[in-house]
């Protein structure tokens, strides 16, 4: 594993941006390899070794019993035409759409409405109580949430009976159940689940901006759109980035809440790769095949966080005018 | 989910009267805005208030009068009955067991890591952190298989231990990422002090790092506890009965059981939620101060 290479290879040799002050300098930073060493094992143990394990596995035919059988690409290949592998993927982008596009979006409003608004024309105590309703569902074991809202999606649940109370009856729907309507259900579950954690960050990155620009813009003239595109946005652009980049990692593995709603269906209406590679590992019983889908999922999650870390670095840069 | 954090030391930001008001804002504006979101976070409580609801219905009431209803009568079987069926007291116990475990083992290892990557500056230190970063990021499905394999044949299978070591390294991935970049900052005059004085490197960890970054590691605590508390994938695969389960994954595999009628689902979901939000009023001081996003450089 790549730890205890560069840890190997690392040792005999001093810090190269720091310039050592004195020749004692090198044998002391050595020690310090002392107290990676539990993390480094540890490390290789949970994290290295399994990784390398599934990748290898992805290249066999394994029922978790006897010996894997070496196949070579064959997985790979039957990936490339299994519909419910498109599908899983299609539903991923959906995810996106849920976990990080409308909450970011909408966290921005609601951050800038809450600190701009409401905490300044108001007392900010409306503020934080608004904030902490927003943020409760973030709080729960999100398959807690699952169970409860697949509880009220139920031909016979809650929403269904709050539709008929209203006189909306005709619209009354298996909400999870028709593959027509699961995904766009489980998508508002995601949003409602998600939400809070763009506005709590959002408002927490406010508090850092001086409230002197405010002021000034007020004095100025400037209205609370104004004020949004030219100070929020830009001031809180680091926070935007991270929470982009945290809710995109967990909407390509979103799984606890499919698990808990719909279980992938009906009909793969609502299938997402974490989930396929579980059922395709402890339902089927096809571990090579699973673990082709864990490995191009985990491939996908790697580019897309370098991605993001690279625009992140270039935008800093740029700021900086370098 | 993934936050980083840095203490904030700061007072919250002024929100001193403005002598100037807004005009646009300054009427009917305000109150519309006001009652909008309002309007927004009501809608965010309403699944709560459906739970509360049919948590203390019977079941005979429930039918008769659907989820909308209010409770004849205030019925507590339900929720007596999912206690002992899945012996919640116990599945507190692993809850709190693997959660409290894996926080403290994190963060010590998350600090011993990031002492040597912040601190003693190891070389290749930044690919290091890029690993560990990226670590946190991996899919559990690209772990989950050869550590269910392995775990069956070490005899750690169907034990707390196992999820205990596997989200100890994988929170602590996190920790070391966060730690090491908070102590890069950590002022060098202090540590040449401390040197001068003749301590050594354990002897700086101990004395004068650990009660530096002690505001930190306590945010840090309480989310590595949290996050595991509400962990699902490798519970669920790893422990299989009922008296390692913890608590997502016993209401989990009640889910569609018989047993489960619409006021038990309601009554479970009640007693699993009860704890998370607890910790919630408890920390919520400590993670405010905490949650700021990834401003440190």
């Amino acid at each position: 594993m790549a730890v205890s290479e560069t840890v190997a290879a690392a040792r005999p040799a001093d810090t190269p941006t720091q310039p050592p002050p004195g020749k004692k300098r090198r044998g002391r930073n050595a020690a310090y390899w002392l107290y990676l060493l539990p993390g480094a094992v540890l490390f290789v143990l949970v994290i290295g070794a399994p990784l390398v394990g599934t990748v290898y596995l992805s290249l066999t035919k394994w029922s978790g019993i006897g010996d894997p059988t070496w196949v070579g690409l064959d997985n790979y290949q039957q990936l490339l035409h299994d519909e419910v592998f498109w599908a899983s993927f299609r539903n991923t982008v959906a995810m996106i759409v849920a976990m990080v596009v409308v909450p970011t979006l909408l966290g921005l409003l609601l951050a800038s409405v809450l600190f701009d608004i409401i905490g300044r024309r108001f007392r900010p105590r409306t503020a934080a109580a608004l904030r902490a309703a927003f943020y409760l569902p973030q709080v729960l074991p999100v398959v807690v949430a699952g169970i409860v809202w697949g509880w009220i999606l139920r031909p016979d649940g809650a929403f269904n009976s709050l539709l008929d109370s209203v006189g909306l009856g005709a619209l009354r729907h298996d909400w999870l159940g028709d593959p027509g309507t699961a995904l766009p259900a489980v998508m508002a579950v995601m949003i409602w689940v998600q939400i809070g954690y763009p506005v709590v960050v959002f408002m927490a990155a406010l508090q850092r901006v001086d409230p002197e620009l405010y002021e000034a813009a007020e004095v100025d003239g400037a209205n609370w759109l104004h004020r949004f595109r030219a100070i929020t946005l830009p001031q809180i652009r680091p926070e935007t980035f991270v929470v982009a980049l945290t809710c995109t990692i967990a909407a390509l593995k979103v799984f606890g809440p499919i698990f808990a709603l719909t279980r992938g269906g009906p009909e793969n209406a609502t299938n997402v790769p974490s989930y396929f590679a579980y059922y395709t590992f402890f339902k089927k019983l096809q571990v090579g095949y699973g673990s082709a889908i864990s490995t191009v999922l985990t491939l996908i999650i790697v580019v897309v966080a370098v991605l993001f870390i690279g625009m992140q670095y270039r935008s800093e840069r740029r700021d900086r005018g370098i | 989910m993934a936050v980083t954090l840095t203490p904030v030391d700061r007072a919250p930001a002024t929100s001193r009267a403005t002598p100037v008001r807004d005009r646009h804002h300054r009427g009917a504006g305000r109150w519309l805005v006001l009652a909008l979101v309002t309007l927004g976070a009501l809608v965010m409580l309403v699944p709560f208030a459906f739970m509360l609801l049919n948590a203390f219905k019977s079941p005979s009431d429930y039918s008769n009068g659907g989820p909308l209803s209010w409770p004849t009568e205030f019925y507590t079987t339900g929720l007596r009955t999912y206690w002992t069926t899945v012996n919640f007291p116990l599945k507190l116990w692993n809850s709190t067991l693997i959660a409290g475990s894996v926080a403290v083992l994190g963060v010590a290892v998350s600090l011993l890591n990031a002492y040597a990557l912040g601190i003693g500056r190891v070389r290749g230190r930044l690919w290091i952190v890029g690993l560990f970063l990226l670590a946190n990021m991996l899919p559990q499905e690209a772990l989950i298989y050869p550590l269910y394999y392995v775990a069956k044949q070490v005899g750690l299978y169907n034990t707390q231990l196992s999820v205990i070591i596997i989200f100890t390294v994988i929170q602590s991935a996190f920790g070391t990422y966060l730690l090491a970049s908070v102590m890069g900052t950590f002022p060098r005059s202090l540590l040449e002090a401390a040197a001068l004085d003749g301590a050594g490197k354990w002897t700086i960890l101990w004395r004068v790092v650990f009660p530096n970054l002690r505001p930190t590691l306590a945010v840090l605590l309480i989310f590595f506890f949290i996050w595991t508390w509400n962990e699902f994938l490798i519970p669920l695969v790893m422990l299989i009965d009922n008296q390692t389960q913890t608590i997502p994954v016993a209401l989990a595999s009640l889910q569609g059981d018989r047993l489960m009628d619409a006021p038990t689902t309601n009554a479970g979901a009640l007693i699993s939620l009860v704890p998370a939000i607890l910790f919630f009023l408890i920390f919520q001081r400590t993670l405010a101060r905490g949650i700021t996003a990834g401003a440190e450089k």
